[in-house]
């Protein structure tokens, strides 16, 4: 089975995030970057079915600036096989469905029975990649997903996928597209023997030559969604603490709440 | 140019979803400011019961697309039907709900035409000459967002659920009716809905609570979270977990508030033993109103909390829901 994982270079969530003065931008300075949560699982996914299904060949792809090598890295130390990082100046500022169109075309060109991406990414949290590929590539899609099961043949899976208030147990033929929810799985961390090799590997550049693009098909024109400011959200003052013995606090708390804030 | 508007409106067991109005608030007052008409799109089996509904609340003209193989939700085929009518007469705005349902639909119907999408807004408005801007937050909420379009029409959003108030219901209003007749796509349907269970614990989705009551590690473990559960069923709320206590396996995935959790807009947040790091607050950042319990009087949720409450959450806890309970008559 050819597994393909989409994973993206994001801000460690631990991150404060500040705006570069007079731009549209944050600024990196003292950010860390890692690997996208939500990627993290459905690289573990792709490991834990390769275990299983044995013969399987899994390729991490990621779109992006230097961090994208180092976060294709991690993934070689967790355990895939190959990884490929696209990186052309026409990729730069690509939008949701822009990134999307161009993973299609790097996936084609790669093969593949299984394409897994997380959920959404934890920086511009667009969720879009995962449903749009499926619909670039035509295939079936199923998002959200906390459990993943196949068939006795890897024939067909069978998915839990989150909603509101509840779970949609799917099913779809492969190939197909999962993204992967928190739950799925514990992702693992790499051994010291995968870190060691990873360190050694060549990760090779993808431009718009090796996707089979021609001068006048690359991609659209980046930010069709365009960022025209970035703001703080607004500073949220600290507000009162509440004095008295715990009946004192409470009696208080509840006026507060239904004549102040008066939300009861 | 067009200036029509049209949602995309969600039901299920036969009720209208709660975003399905908040979309038709937000397009009424989009179609207003630019002279234009609301529509508002139902897929399903029969929708007929919902017209009412749809109108009073400010539709101008509802389409149905009934096919009984819409029952349930299904990415492909919905994609294929939605992006068939969008192109036989494009809208200029497109809004659907950034709900399990849309943000799973939106990003495909885009990719099929090639239209360009902003996810999870919270607000839009209207330039002088039509042109749509948007905010989002993006980081979980640690950072807003303003977007503009630039591609083709229709310019398409998701709009996050909880945050537009609804327009008040005009009994007098009634809109037209569309049944475009559906051509069969063989093929459409691609992956199947074998079974939804629904969540034994949860009420309300988090992401629709108007009240939460969260707890953090400062719970103690996982027994003691009926001390939430208690509060939140007096409250009519629901009950939320930082990613301190899920990790723990205190409570499910799915009740993590925060940035690899849920983010929330209630009106009212209770967090309990949580100490608001940064990843939570994040999550928490679009409620209304924050209450703040903790024994810690450090703790950085009180930075945030509109109000706060320096004490033992297992004293203040069952007096809380004592008194909520006496003065509501809940139970």
């Amino acid at each position: 089975m050819k597994i393909i994982v989409c994973v993206k270079s994001v801000p460690d969530t631990g991150s404060s995030i500040r705006i570069k003065t007079g731009s549209a931008a944050i600024d990196p300075e003292g950010l860390t970057y890692v690997m996208n949560p939500y990627d993290e699982f459905a690289v573990e996914e792709a490991l834990r079915i390769k275990e299983k299904h044995g013969q399987t060949e899994i390729t991490a792809i990621s779109m992006g600036a230097t961090s994208a090598k180092e976060v294709l890295r991690t993934a070689l130390s967790m355990g895939v096989d190959q990884a490929i990082h696209l990186k052309d100046t026409s990729f730069e500022g690509l939008d949701s469905q822009g990134t999307a169109k161009m993973l299609a075309r790097a996936i084609r060109t790669r093969g593949f029975d299984l394409i897994l991406c997380g959920k959404q990414a934890v920086d511009m949290d667009s969720g879009q990649v995962g449903p749009a590929l499926a619909e670039i590539l035509d295939l079936p899609q199923i998002g959200v997903v906390t459990r993943l099961e196949f068939d006795d043949q890897w024939k067909n899976l069978r998915a839990h996928r989150q909603i509101e208030g509840g779970t949609e147990i799917v099913e779809a033929p492969l190939p197909c597209v999962i993204t992967a929810q928190k739950g799925l799985n514990e992702p693992r961390y790499p051994s010291l023997k995968g870190i060691l090799s990873a360190k050694k590997r060549e990760i090779p550049e993808w431009g718009p030559s090796q996707m089979g693009l021609g001068e006048g098909e690359r991609g659209r024109a980046p930010c069709a969604v365009r960022i025209v400011a970035l703001e703080p959200p607004p500073a949220r003052v600290p507000g009162r603490i509440l004095a008295g013995d715990s009946q004192e606090k409470v009696r208080e708390l509840i006026q507060l709440l239904r004549e102040e804030a008066k939300v009861i | 140019m067009s200036s029509e508007v049209w949602v995309v409106g969600e039901h299920r067991d036969g009720h209208l979803r709660r975003i399905t109005l908040e979309l038709i608030s937000e397009g009424r007052r989009l179609a207003d400011k630019s002279k234009g008409r609301l529509s508002v799109i139902m897929l399903g089996e029969d929708l007929a019961c919902h017209a009412d509904t749809l109108s009073h609340h400010g539709a101008d003209r509802l389409i149905f697309l009934q096919d009984s193989r819409f029952a349930l939700y299904e990415g492909g085929a919905y994609a294929a039907a939605l992006s068939r009518l969008v192109s036989s007469s494009p809208p200029g705005i497109l809004l659907l709900g950034a709900t399990s349902q849309g943000k799973d639909l939106a990003p495909r119907i885009a990719a099929r035409l090639g239209l360009d999408l902003a996810s999870d807004c919270t607000s839009f408005s209207l330039g002088e000459n039509g042109e749509l801007a948007a905010i989002r937050p993006v980081y979980a909420g640690k950072a807003l967002a303003t977007v503009k379009w630039e591609g083709k029409k229709p310019w398409m959003a998701t709009l996050r659920p909880n945050i537009v108030p609804l327009l008040e219901p005009d009994l007098s209003r009634s809109a037209e009716v569309e049944k475009p007749k559906l051509e069969s796509e063989a093929g459409a349907w691609k992956a199947r809905i074998l079974e939804v269970a629904k969540d034994a614990t949860a009420t309300v989705d988090l992401t629709e609570a108007e009240i939460i009551v969260s707890g953090g590690r400062g719970m103690k473990g996982p027994e003691n979270f009926s001390l939430l559960e208690d509060l939140a069923r007096v409250l009519g709320g629901a009950v939320g977990a930082s990613r301190a206590a899920v990790d723990s396996g205190w409570r499910g995935h799915q009740s993590q508030v925060g940035q690899t959790g849920k983010v929330v807009s209630p009106k009212l947040y209770f967090a309990c033993g949580i100490s608001g790091s940064v990843q939570h607050l994040a999550g928490i950042s679009s409620a209304k109103f924050i209450v703040a319990i903790n024994k810690d009087p450090d703790a950085p949720i009180f930075k945030v909390a509109d109000y706060g409450i320096v004490d033992d959450l297992f004293v203040i806890l069952p007096l809380l829901t004592e008194e909520f309970r006496r003065l509501l008559g809940t139970h």
